[in-house]
């Protein structure tokens, strides 16, 4: 069994490997088909794994190697396996075979076709080891990692001067959330000792309080500190406000890097890392607080940019922030399954919707501006089809799979007692509205209403050399490499959702997440310390069954919303626009203000590269070149070469010189000698 | 395996034979023989590590022989998991300096490659000394291949960068041969393990650290006494940059650990904040300057400053954590993680910088300039190189499953036991150290080709291929298997940790001064 567990991320490592050295030798078919069998590979091995896991509860937790042994601390490369982490395997595999298999066809005239198989594969590597990791070593190994292959896949055509300036705007934007998860890291050790899960949540519960002194007198609750350290890397990695930069120009790179990395895997590795810490954040009500507050905000006003958005891309990423915002708010209430559960369903609507995406940027010959599509539906059924299930799974459309996990969260806000509750509650009730509106304002633009392309003046899109495509007629549906993944990824965004019962209201996480409930045996020592947080339990408590769930959604808050954002999108796009005209002029500040993103990135650019620059500028010439070697180096130099220069006139080499003084220094000491 | 004296083979083979080479001299086979001789010296190098005892903090490989009686000054050698890796790395980074200039250097050929040799000597010399007095005159010496190397090899403004190197070091060791002296004075030996147990006033341990700091900062280098090493980076040849910075910064490094710590315990004690403050400043302040090079070499050496402010933060961090004991259960062990950590960032920091070094003087050898705006789209023309240099660059950044990683993580986690805020400081590196790199990869890999220099340019062979890939695979294994490398160092540490936190004061020892 352990030999298979090893093989799951390593079948995609060789994969990765492989066409990455070998890619010229083997070919271009050669690259795909020994990547896509490593990642099938790990896809069937981790379905038997989590057959063996779920059904039979054979969980796992166990040492693949010794990294390294300092003094008492042991540093181990190790596994565990049990329900969250099965099922994140589950999803990785699964989303990921089915980009290898779409990729065949979005990638198809590309140069670069066994580089970027190499990457995808050494991402899911990646990622697996992220998920699957049961030290904090490893889990920073992988968070890292992904990062890495993020960087080289969103800057995959480097020629671009744009995709090198996101790529490398993503790896630093990242490193400020890794900033602050390595010092995370760094006090788990300092304060238990271990970086294994296991030990650490073991020593946790013996854990009377400590406190990090920063300075003198000045103490903070090492838990909290510890917490939100964390989640600050949390942040970088699933794209929380401030932090959440980096996300949108991701899209730079190849679409189905962005179905794979940047909305179904690698930025929801923050959700899955503070679900895998509960007993961490259980313990700090400050912390809590703080993601609620971080996520609510995310979730609402990053949804609110998806509205102005024109690309195509543009407004899934600003949709993939928000629904991030989502999962993140579900920790803060503590409903750290229900963010789970967002988190599996969106990576399926999601890479569903990005792919969709991915498959009419091809049929308009890489045009991404939806202002210049419409009318696709009667030329891309498949397309159509799936995309509509992708959005409505999106806005939460009762009986798709986002409409449990989404509502789940909102409940579970409702449900939470901690103060930021309410902010966090009214948030992301708007926030359906708004995520209906952009979505359905994005379908309709682009497969309804009137055709706005040109079929026949594409013929000049940049890095990509598809002369295949630019047969100069209609657009046409992609080819089956394309359609099928879609198929197989709607299927998923449909029916994941009725999974609800058992992966929330059941016990199936109970053992993998732990919450401050009376499931859990409620600490009667911590009682005074901390509050319950009973979100999920009182939804279990409520809950009567999969058709009651539905039903009483139908009645609440969100279902209407979502209705109501439908319908506005309906009405605007497609039948009159005036409202919307009306709306512009008269909020012109409030569209000039999301469209330039709140500001935030002129901001970044302006204090933090600029500033930084300034900093090295000033430092540089100041600091070096004036201070110490000017003055101290050069300086010291100059002074002995005066020195010497003095001193040098008086050797003159005259001997009336040295006659004269030798005949003034007889004075002078006769004087001294006769008169003192 | 002991009775053969490895460490005088290890000192006197490469020395001998870079004569040898300086006798066949411009004709062919020279470089052949050069090459021969740094191979064979990296083999025999090979059981220093294989016979190594891992239980012994003791010197190992021993060699004794009187040398000047009169002033017991001894040939005296040995080694411990201190010493012993980084004299691997010498060996082996010797091999590839070699290679590294094989086609390149047309001037003067047999002459550049002996005076490597007879450096690669020298430094195992400094490695394995084991009397203060061998150690000096070893340290000493160092300077003058290396002065040659930048004096003749070098670029445009090389005089000014020989001469300021030359003084600036020379300045700083002239202290070191004083207070050696006064050490003998004191004790009346200049065998290390004398020096170590040798009970010594707070006074004079000041200003013993004081001048051990001057001597080794400067080697290190560490801020503020490091603005000699830009400028012989820029006007050495490749193979002078990367010994520079792969193997004499680590001198620097391992004289704290064998003199300054041990010798003087209390006065490091003293002043722990003082070199923390400058490791500190080196990494945050250096990391800025590094963001504005315009020059690559001047870049990574100024990366090489801030991360060799990691080594000498990770040696003296161990005395902040000694002060937190009590609060701190694991101050102990993370006294033990910090100076591991030191020592891996010096061994990585060797393969990563001399990569970097090696990748730039690819470009130079093509392009005969070290401008970074000359360059863009490099990567279009050089697949299979810029692959090579991106994987240095994230080393170099610190990621994960690099060797870069190893000793920043361990240094940092450490430090977070002394004081969150030396942590703090310390991690900026990620965000600045990546940002000073990954601009570099941006600004002269990607991108569209830029000119028609850079049009022309052709992917490396495979002479520079296997070099660069040799260490590829050393920066790989070495990130994501440390171990070998830290149950090495291990027992040596810990023993190194015993002397290094006891005081040394008169009033501290049971005896008394005698």
């Amino acid at each position: 069994m352990e030999a298979m567990y090893l093989a799951i991320p390593l079948a995609p490592l060789f994969g990765a490997i492989v066409a990455g050295l070998f890619g010229k030798k083997i070919g271009r078919a050669g690259a795909h088909w020994v990547t896509i069998l490593g990642v099938a590979v790990a896809f069937l091995l981790s379905l038997v794994v989590a057959n063996d896991v779920m059904f039979h509860g054979n969980t796992f937790n166990g040492t693949v190697y010794t990294w390294a042994v300092i003094a008492d601390i042991r540093f181990e490369v190790g596994f565990m396996l049990d329900n969250l982490s099965t099922m994140m395997m589950l999803v990785v595999t699964f989303v990921s075979l089915m980009v290898h298999v779409y990729t065949i066809g979005y990638m198809s005239e590309d140069p670069g076709y066994q580089r970027f198989f190499s990457y995808i594969s050494l991402f899911t590597f990646s990622m697996l080891m992220l998920v699957m990791s049961n030290n904090f070593i490893q889990l920073f190994f992988g968070w890292e990692a992904v990062g890495l292959v993020s960087y080289l896949l969103i800057g995959f055509w480097f020629k671009k001067e744009t995709a090198i300036y996101a790529n490398m705007k993503a790896f630093l934007v990242n490193r400020v959330g890794d900033f602050g998860f390595l010092l995370g890291i760094a006090a788990i050790l300092m304060h238990f000792g271990t970086l294994d899960y296991v030990e650490t949540f073991a020593s946790l519960k013996n854990f009377a309080g400590g406190d990090i002194e920063v300075f003198a007198g000045w103490k903070w609750d090492a838990v909290t500190v510890i917490a939100i350290l964390l989640f600050i890397g949390a942040m970088g990695k699933s794209a929380q406000v401030p932090l959440h930069v980096w996300l949108p120009d991701s899209m730079e790179g190849p679409t189905p890097i962005s179905a794979l990395i940047h909305a179904a895997t690698m930025v929801t590795a923050g959700i899955f890392m503070v679900a895998r810490m509960s007993p961490i954040f259980e313990m700090s009500d400050t912390a809590l607080n703080l993601i609620l507050i971080i996520g609510a905000t995310t979730a609402f006003f990053m949804g609110l940019i998806g509205i102005v958005q024109n690309d195509i891309k543009k407004v899934v990423a600003y949709s993939t922030l928000s629904q991030l915002g989502y999962m993140t708010v579900a920790l803060g209430a503590s409903a750290y399954s229900a963010g789970v559960f967002h988190l599996m369903t969106h990576a399926f609507f999601k890479a569903l919707l990005f792919l969709a995406a991915g498959s009419v940027i091809i049929a308009m010959h890489h045009e991404q501006d939806i202002r210049k599509m419409g009318g696709l539906k009667k030329y891309m059924p498949i397309t159509y089809w799936t995309s509509l299930i992708g959005s409505l799974a999106l806005i939460g459309f009762p009986g798709f799979s986002g409409f449990f996990s989404k509502d789940l969260i909102i409940e579970a806000v409702h449900e939470s007692h901690l103060w930021a509750a309410g902010y966090a509650y009214t948030l992301v009730l708007l926030g359906v509205f708004v995520t209906a509106f952009y979505s359905f304002r994005m379908f309709f633009l682009v497969f309804h209403g009137k055709e706005r392309f040109d079929a026949h003046g594409h013929d000049d899109h940049g890095h990509h050399d598809d002369e295949h495509h630019g047969h100069g007629g209609t657009p046409h549906e992609s080819p089956w490499v394309v359609t099928i993944p879609l198929i197989m990824l709607a299927i998923p965004s449909v029916l994941a959702g009725y999974l609800l019962d058992p992966m929330v209201v059941g016990e199936f996480f109970h053992d993998a997440i732990f919450v401050n409930d009376k499931a859990h045996g409620f600490d009667p020592a911590l009682q005074g310390l901390l509050s319950a947080h009973p979100g999920i339990e009182e939804i279990s408590a409520a809950y009567h069954g999969v058709l009651g769930f539905v039903l009483h959604g139908l009645m609440a808050p969100p279902f209407w919303l979502a209705m109501a954002g439908l319908g506005a999108a309906w009405f605007i796009y497609l039948k009159d626009d005036a409202l919307a005209r009306w709306a512009y002029d008269k909020f012109r500040w409030l569209h000039t203000l999301l469209d330039q993103k709140y500001y935030v990135d002129s901001f970044n650019q302006k204090v933090f590269a600029n500033g930084s620059v300034s900093l090295g500028n000033v430092l540089w010439s100041i600091g070096e070149r004036l201070m110490i070697d000017g003055f101290i180096v050069n300086g010291a130099a100059k002074a002995v070469g005066w020195f010497s220069g003095v001193a040098r006139q008086v050797q003159t080499g005259y001997l009336y010189h040295y006659a004269f003084s030798m005949v003034v220094g007889i004075l002078l000491m006769l004087t001294w000698f006769l008169f003192f | 395996m002991l009775d053969l004296p490895i460490l005088s083979f290890l000192i006197w083979l490469p020395i001998v034979g870079g004569m040898g080479v300086l006798i066949v001299g411009d004709r062919s086979g020279a470089k052949q023989f050069a090459l021969g001789i740094a191979l064979l010296t990296f083999l025999l190098s090979l059981p220093l590590y294989t016979g190594f005892d891992l239980t012994t903090p003791d010197m190992q490989f021993v060699e004794f022989i009187p040398w000047v009686e009169a002033f017991k000054i001894n040939y005296h050698l040995g080694v411990d998991g201190i010493s012993m890796p980084l004299i691997l790395l010498n060996t082996f980074m010797t091999v590839i300096v070699v290679i590294a200039g094989w086609e390149v250097i047309t001037y003067r050929v047999s002459q550049y490659m002996a005076a490597f040799l007879i450096m690669a000597g020298i430094v195992n010399g400094v490695f394995a000394a084991l009397d203060a007095m061998l150690f000096y005159i070893l340290f000493e010496a160092m300077l003058i291949p290396l002065f040659l190397i930048i004096g003749i090899w070098g670029g445009a403004n090389r005089v000014y960068a020989t001469i300021k190197f030359f003084l600036y070091t020379f300045f700083g060791s002239v202290f070191l041969l004083i207070s050696l002296i006064y050490l003998y004075q004191l004790g009346g030996s200049f065998a290390v393990a004398d020096l170590h147990k040798l009970p010594i006033e707070l006074t004079p341990q000041i200003l013993i650290f004081l001048s051990f700091l001057l001597a080794f900062g400067v080697k290190v280098p560490m801020w503020p006494v490091h603005t000699w090493l830009p400028d012989a980076h820029v006007e050495a040849p490749t193979g002078g940059s990367v010994i520079l910075a792969a193997i004499t910064l680590k001198v620097g490094g391992y004289a704290f650990l064998r003199f300054a710590m041990p010798i003087v315990p209390d006065a490091a004690a003293q002043l722990d904040w003082l070199v923390i403050f400058m490791s500190l400043t080196a990494v945050v302040y250096i990391g800025f300057v590094a963001l504005v090079q315009q020059d690559m070499k001047k870049l990574v050496a100024y990366s090489s400053i801030a991360h060799m402010g990691f080594v000498t933060l990770g040696f003296f961090v161990i005395y902040a954590l000694a002060a937190k004991t009590a609060a701190n259960p694991l101050a102990m062990s993370s006294s033990v993680l910090a100076i591991q950590g030191g020592m891996v960032q010096m061994v990585s920091h060797g393969f990563i910088s001399g990569a970097m070094f090696l990748c730039i003087g690819v470009l130079y050898d093509r392009m005969h300039t070290r401008d970074i705006n000359a360059y863009g789209g490099v990567a279009n023309q050089m697949p299979v190189f810029a692959a090579l240099y991106v994987l240095f660059a994230m080393a170099n950044t610190g990621l994960p499953g690099t060797s870069g990683f190893v000793g920043e993580f361990m240094v940092i986690l450490a430090s977070f036991g002394a004081n969150p805020l030396i942590a703090f400081a310390a991690a900026t590196t990620l965000i600045v150290g990546a940002a000073y790199t990954l601009w570099l990869v941006k600004r002269v890999l990607f991108g569209d080709v830029k000119n028609a220099e850079v049009a022309a340019l052709k992917d490396i062979g495979r002479r520079e291929f296997w070099m660069l890939a040799v260490l590829a695979v050393a920066v790989l294994l070495l990130g994501l298997w440390p171990k070998p490398l830290t149950d090495v160092m291990d027992v040596s540490i810990r023993h190194l940790l015993d002397q290094a936190l006891n005081s040394k004061l008169c009033s501290g020892l049971a005896g008394g001064c005698p």
